[in-house]
C-alpha cells in the first residue's frame, strides 16, 4: 500500500476497528472479568500470589472468568488491588483492596460461585450505581484529575489492542495530518512545561531543536528516575507504555528527529520489559519503523539502559553516558537542543512530559490551558509518601494547595499526629513548613519557597520527624551520587554532610549553622550542573523554615523530633509500667531491659541503642515507654545486682 | 575582531576566542586549574576562573565563555572572590598539605592561587578531609598520589587528546572520585615512557615520574 492511498487517520481507524473487534472477542465467552494490578508496587505487595490464587481457582473450579493484568492505579495503600466485573451477579464492577490469597479463596467461594460480593471487603464500585458507593465518591479517587494516568490501572499494558480500542494512537494519526510546525505551535500554545523538574517550556525546546540546521536530530526520553521515594515514571511505563511511545512519535515528528531513544535505568526491569513488548507490538502494527500509519514519516525507538547513576538524569550527563563516556555533566550552553547527542540537536523530555503530549494533541491547547494555573497549566503527578493515610501516586491540577493534597486527597496524617513538614522534589527540593500549606503548588511558587517541583516526590512528615536528619539523609544521597567532577559538588556536599552529621550527634561546633548557610549558597552559585546547584536545597530550606530544630541540636544537644539516636534516651515510666509484664524484655535486641526491685521494668541506658522496639512492644493500655531528648532528662533507674546484664548474643 | 574591556583594560580578540585564554594572553591573571588550551571543550571542573560580565547576574567561569560580542568583564568583584575563595578552600580541604615533602613545592598551582587570593593553606573553618596515605603504583612508570590530586582532569584530558588509548580515567563517585590507570597493554605503556605529558600537565604534584627501570610494583590496594 503506498502512502498516497490511505491517510494516517484512515489507517488508524482501521487499526482501531480491528482492535475493538479483538477486545470484544476476548470479553465474550468470559462473563467474569478479574483484573489484578501488577506493576512493581502491586508485585511488591504480593500481587503475584493473588493472581496465582485466582488462576488456580479458575482452573480447578472451571470458572468462566478471564484473569487480566493491568498496571498501577496509583492507590499504593490498597495494594494488591483487584477489580471483579461479574455482571450476572447484579453488581457493578467492584474494587477490592489488599487482596491476599486468603481473600481470593473467600471471593471465589462467596462471590464468583455464591453471588455474595463480600461488601465488607469492597472499597467501592467502579461506576455510579444505586447499590453501593462508587470509588469516585471517595476523595482519594474523586478529587484527582487524571490526564496522564487516565488509563493507568485500567488497560492491560501488554496489549496494544487495549490501548488502540480505547482511542490510543488517535492523537498520532491526527498529528501526522498536521505540519511539524503546527504541532510545536500547539504545544507552545498549551503552555506545557517540562515535568522533569525545572519546568522549561516544552514547545520552546522543540522549536529550538527544530530550527537548527542539521542533518540529524535526536529525541531522548529521560526515564532515569532516581529521586528516593519517587516512582511515577516507572509506574507510567509499567502501566501504559503506549501513551509514552505515542507521545515520543509525535515529538519526533514535530522536531524532525531521525533517531529516538529511551534512557531508562536498568534497575527497572519490569518497565524495560514492558517497553520492549510495547515497542515490538507498535512495530507489528505499523506504528513504528518506516511509513508510520502509511505516512511519509518513519522512526525507530530504541531502549538504552543506564546503570542507575542519579547524575545521569541531568541531561548533559545522560548524553555523555549514551555516547559511551563516564556520565558527567558538561557546561551549558550549548544546550542539548542546539548541540546534544554526538553534537546533533537533541530534545530530551521526561516520561511525564511526553505522555501528556497525546492528550494535548487530541483535545487541544485550550482544553489543557483550562486545567491548572495560567503559568503552569495541566496536572502534576506526585508520589505522596511518608506520614499520610493514603499514600501513592496522585494526579492533581497544578495550583491546588498542599493542604488540599495532603489532607483532602490523601486523607491527612494518621494517628492524630500533627503536620510538621513536606519535602517536595527529592534531593533537589526543599522542606516546607505548615505556613506553606495554603500556597498553591506550581513550578514558580515552589521555586520561590526554595523548593522545586522536581520529579514530584512528596514526603509528608509528622511532628515526630527531625529536619536536620532529613537534610542529612538527602545530603548523604547527593554526596554518594555526585559525579565528582566539580569542586563545589564533590567537596562542598561532603563538608555539608560532615557538618549535618555532627549536628545529629550533638557534636557540632559554634558557627556550624553559619558555615552551612554560606557553604550552601556557594555550592548553589558555583556548581557546574543542576545536581550541584540544587543539592543544598534541603539544607537551605530546612535552615530557613526549621531554624529552631537546628538551634536545638547545636545549642542544647536536643532533637525535637526525637529521631537522632545519639541525642535521645528511652526510659520506662514506672507509674505506668505493669508489674510482671515482660512484653518489652524479649524484643530488646541488646538485653537492655531489666526488672527493677518492684518487679517493673527499667532500661539500662549504657546498653540501650535507642531502636524503639520496646515502644512498639509495650501494650497500649500501659504505654509506659518514654523517649526524651537530651538523654540527661531520662530518670536513671539502678539495675539491681540480682539482674546483671546478659550478653545479648548468649541470650 | 571583538572588543573586550577587562577590569578597565581594553583589548580586541577574534570572535569565538575563549575569554579565559584571551585574558591570560593579555597578562590578566584569573585563577584556574583545569584549563587546557588545546582541549576542544572546557572541563569547567575546578570552578576557580569565575568572572563577572556586565548584564549577566551571576559570576560565570571564564573558560566557558566564547566571546561573540563586545563584553565588559570584571575579574575581582566580591561575588567572584567569594566563589573563588570557597572553591580554593574546598580544594585545599581535600588536598594533603605537606608541601615540604612534595616534589611540586614552590611550583604548585595551589600555592600560587592561595597567595593570589590571600587564602591560608589550612582552609578554616573547613576541616581537612582525612584520606588514606597511599601511592597508586598501577602505572608502570608513573606514581599517582591521590591525596594530592585536585581532580582537575588535566592528565586525563591531555592523555585522551593525543592518544587513542587513554591511560588514565576517573573512577568512583562523590568524595571518593579518583584518577586511575587501567590500561595494561605493554606496547601502549611503552609510549608513556616517551610522552610524559600527563606529568607535566599536573598542577599540584599528584603525578610523579618513577625512577627509570622500576617496573610496576605490587598492587597497593
Amino acid at each position: 500500500m503506498s502512502a498516497s492511498e490511505t491517510s494516517p487517520l484512515e489507517a488508524w481507524t482501521a487499526l482501531q476497528a480491528e482492535a475493538q473487534q479483538r477486545e470484544r472477542q476476548r470479553a465474550t465467552g468470559h462473563p467474569i472479568q478479574i483484573t489484578v494490578g501488577l506493576a512493581s508496587c502491586g508485585i511488591a505487595a504480593g500481587g503475584m500470589e493473588t493472581q496465582a490464587a485466582f488462576a488456580e481457582a479458575i482452573a480447578t473450579q472451571g470458572l468462566p472468568a478471564e484473569l487480566r493484568t493491568v498496571g498501577c492505579c496509583g492507590h499504593c495503600y490498597a495494594e494488591p488491588v483487584v477489580i471483579i466485573d461479574h455482571p450476572q451477579s447484579g453488581f457493578p464492577a467492584l474494587f477490592y483492596h489488599e487482596v491476599n490469597p486468603g481473600k481470593v479463596h473467600m471471593l471465589v467461594r462467596n462471590f464468583l460461585l455464591g453471588g455474595d460480593p463480600c461488601l465488607e471487603h469492597v472499597m467501592g464500585a467502579m461506576e455510579a450505581n444505586d447499590l453501593l458507593p462508587a470509588v469516585n465518591d471517595f476523595a482519594r479517587f474523586g478529587l484527582e484529575k487524571r490526564i496522564v494516568m487516565e488509563r493507568c490501572g485500567r488497560i492491560d499494558p501488554a496489549s496494544i489492542a487495549a490501548y488502540l480500542a480505547d482511542g490510543g494512537y488517535g492523537a498520532l494519526a491526527s498529528a501526522l495530518a498536521l505540519s511539524p510546525a503546527e504541532i510545536v505551535a500547539r504545544i507552545t500554545a498549551a503552555g506545557l512545561r517540562g515535568r522533569g523538574g525545572a519546568g522549561y517550556p516544552t514547545g520552546e525546546k522543540w522549536r529550538l531543536a527544530a530550527s537548527q540546521s542539521a542533518t540529524e536530530r535526536h529525541l531522548i526520553c529521560n526515564a532515569d528516575e532516581g529521586d528516593p521515594g519517587a516512582y511515577m515514571d516507572r509506574t507510567l511505563i509499567e502501566s501504559n507504555p503506549h501513551q509514552l511511545i505515542e507521545g515520543m512519535l509525535i515529538a519526533a515528528y514535530a522536531v524532525g528527529a531521525s533517531r529516538a531513544k529511551i534512557y531508562i535505568r536498568a534497575e527497572y526491569p519490569l518497565a524495560v520489559s514492558t517497553l520492549e513488548v510495547a515497542l515490538a507490538q507498535a512495530r507489528q502494527h505499523g506504528l513504528l519503523g518506516d511509513a508510520i500509519l502509511g505516512s511519509h514519516f518513519g522512526i525507530e525507538i530504541e531502549i538504552f539502559q543506564g546503570s542507575g547513576a542519579f547524575v545521569c538524569g541531568e541531561e548533559t550527563a545522560l548524553i555523555r553516558s549514551m555516547e559511551g563516556f563516564r556520565g558527567t555533566p558538561r557546561h551549558r550552553p550549548p544546550y542539548p537542543s542546539v548541540s546534544g547527542l554526538f553534537d546533533a540537536p537533541t530534545v530530551i523530555n521526561n516520561v511525564k512530559t511526553l505522555s501528556i503530549v497525546p492528550p494535548i494533541i487530541a483535545k487541544g491547547a485550550d482544553w489543557f490551558r483550562g486545567i491548572g494555573t495560567a503559568e503552569s497549566p495541566g496536572t502534576a503527578i506526585f508520589s505522596v509518601v511518608g506520614d499520610v493515610t493514603h499514600p501513592g501516586l496522585v494526579e492533581i491540577p497544578m495550583g491546588v494547595t498542599l493542604r488540599h493534597l495532603i489532607f483532602d486527597v490523601c486523607g491527612g496524617i494518621p494517628d492524630q499526629k500533627h503536620f510538621k513538614a513536606a519535602q517536595i522534589g527529592g534531593p533537589s527540593g526543599g522542606c516546607l513548613n505548615e505556613t506553606f500549606l495554603d500556597t498553591p503548588i506550581d513550578f514558580d511558587t515552589l521555586a520561590e519557597a526554595g523548593a522545586m517541583m522536581g520529579s514530584g516526590g512528596l514526603v509528608v512528615m509528622n511532628a515526630e520527624s527531625c529536619m536536620v536528619d532529613v537534610a542529612r539523609f538527602f545530603l548523604e544521597f547527593t554526596q554518594k551520587e555526585s559525579c565528582g567532577k566539580c569542586a563545589f559538588c564533590r567537596i562542598g556536599t561532603h563538608h555539608l554532610l560532615t557538618c549535618l552529621e555532627a549536628l545529629t550527634k550533638g557534636k557540632a561546633e559554634a558557627g556550624a549553622l553559619e558555615l552551612l548557610q554560606t557553604l550552601s549558597e556557594d555550592i548553589c552559585n558555583g556548581s557546574l550542573c543542576g545536581l550541584g546547584k540544587t543539592a543544598p536545597n534541603p539544607v537551605l530550606t530546612s535552615l530557613r523554615h526549621f531554624a529552631e530544630d537546628y538551634r536545638a541540636h547545636l545549642e542544647q544537644q536536643r532533637c525535637p523530633g526525637l529521631t537522632c539516636r545519639p541525642l535521645i534516651a528511652h526510659y520506662i515510666d514506672l507509674e505506668k509500667c505493669a508489674r510482671g509484664c515482660d512484653a518489652c524484655v524479649g524484643v530488646c535486641p541488646v538485653a537492655a531491659v531489666f526488672t527493677t526491685s518492684t518487679r517493673k521494668k527499667g532500661i539500662d541506658i549504657d546498653l540501650c541503642i535507642q531502636c524503639g522496639e520496646c515502644i512498639a512492644a509495650c501494650p497500649p493500655q500501659y504505654d509506659a515507654v518514654r523517649v526524651v531528648s537530651p538523654p540527661a532528662l531520662a530518670p536513671r533507674v539502678e539495675r539491681p545486682q540480682t539482674d546483671p546484664p546478659k550478653n545479648a548474643e548468649e541470650g | 575582531m571583538v572588543e573586550l574591556i577587562v577590569d578597565g583594560h581594553r583589548m580586541t580578540v577574534p570572535p569565538g576566542q575563549q575569554l579565559l585564554a584571551a585574558c591570560l594572553a593579555e597578562g590578566i591573571y584569573i585563577p584556574h586549574l583545569c584549563h587546557l588550551e588545546e582541549a576542544p571543550r572546557p572541563a569547567a571542573a575546578c570552578r576557580l576562573c569565575f568572572v563577572e560580565i556586565a548584564g549577566v547576574p551571576a559570576p560565570q567561569p571564564a573558560c566557558t565563555i566564547r566571546v561573540a560580542s563586545a563584553l565588559k568583564v570584571r575579574t575581582d568583584t566580591p561575588a567572584v572572590r567569594r566563589l573563588q575563595r570557597m572553591a580554593l578552600r574546598l580544594l585545599l580541604s581535600a588536598h594533603h598539605i605537606d608541601c615540604r615533602r612534595c616534589h611540586a613545592n614552590r611550583a604548585c598551582a595551589l600555592q600560587s592561587i592561595a597567595r593570589f587570593l590571600k587564602v591560608g593553606l589550612h582552609p578554616k573553618p573547613l576541616m581537612a578531609i582525612a584520606r588514606p596515605d597511599e601511592v597508586d603504583r598501577h602505572h608502570p612508570f608513573i606514581d599517582h598520589y591521590p591525596r594530592r590530586c585536585v581532580l582537575c582532569g588535566r592528565c586525563v584530558r591531555t592523555c585522551r587528546n593525543g592518544n587513542d588509548h587513554p591511560q588514565f580515567s576517573f573512577t568512583g563517585r562523590g568524595i571518593d572520585t579518583v584518577v586511575r590507570h587501567y590500561a595494561s597493554n605493554l606496547a601502549l605503556d611503552k609510549r608513556c615512557s616517551e610522552c610524559r605529558r600527563c606529568v607535566a600537565a599536573c598542577p599540584v604534584g599528584a603525578l610523579q615520574w618513577r625512577r627509570e627501570g622500576a617496573g610496576a610494583s605490587e598492587s597497593v590496594d
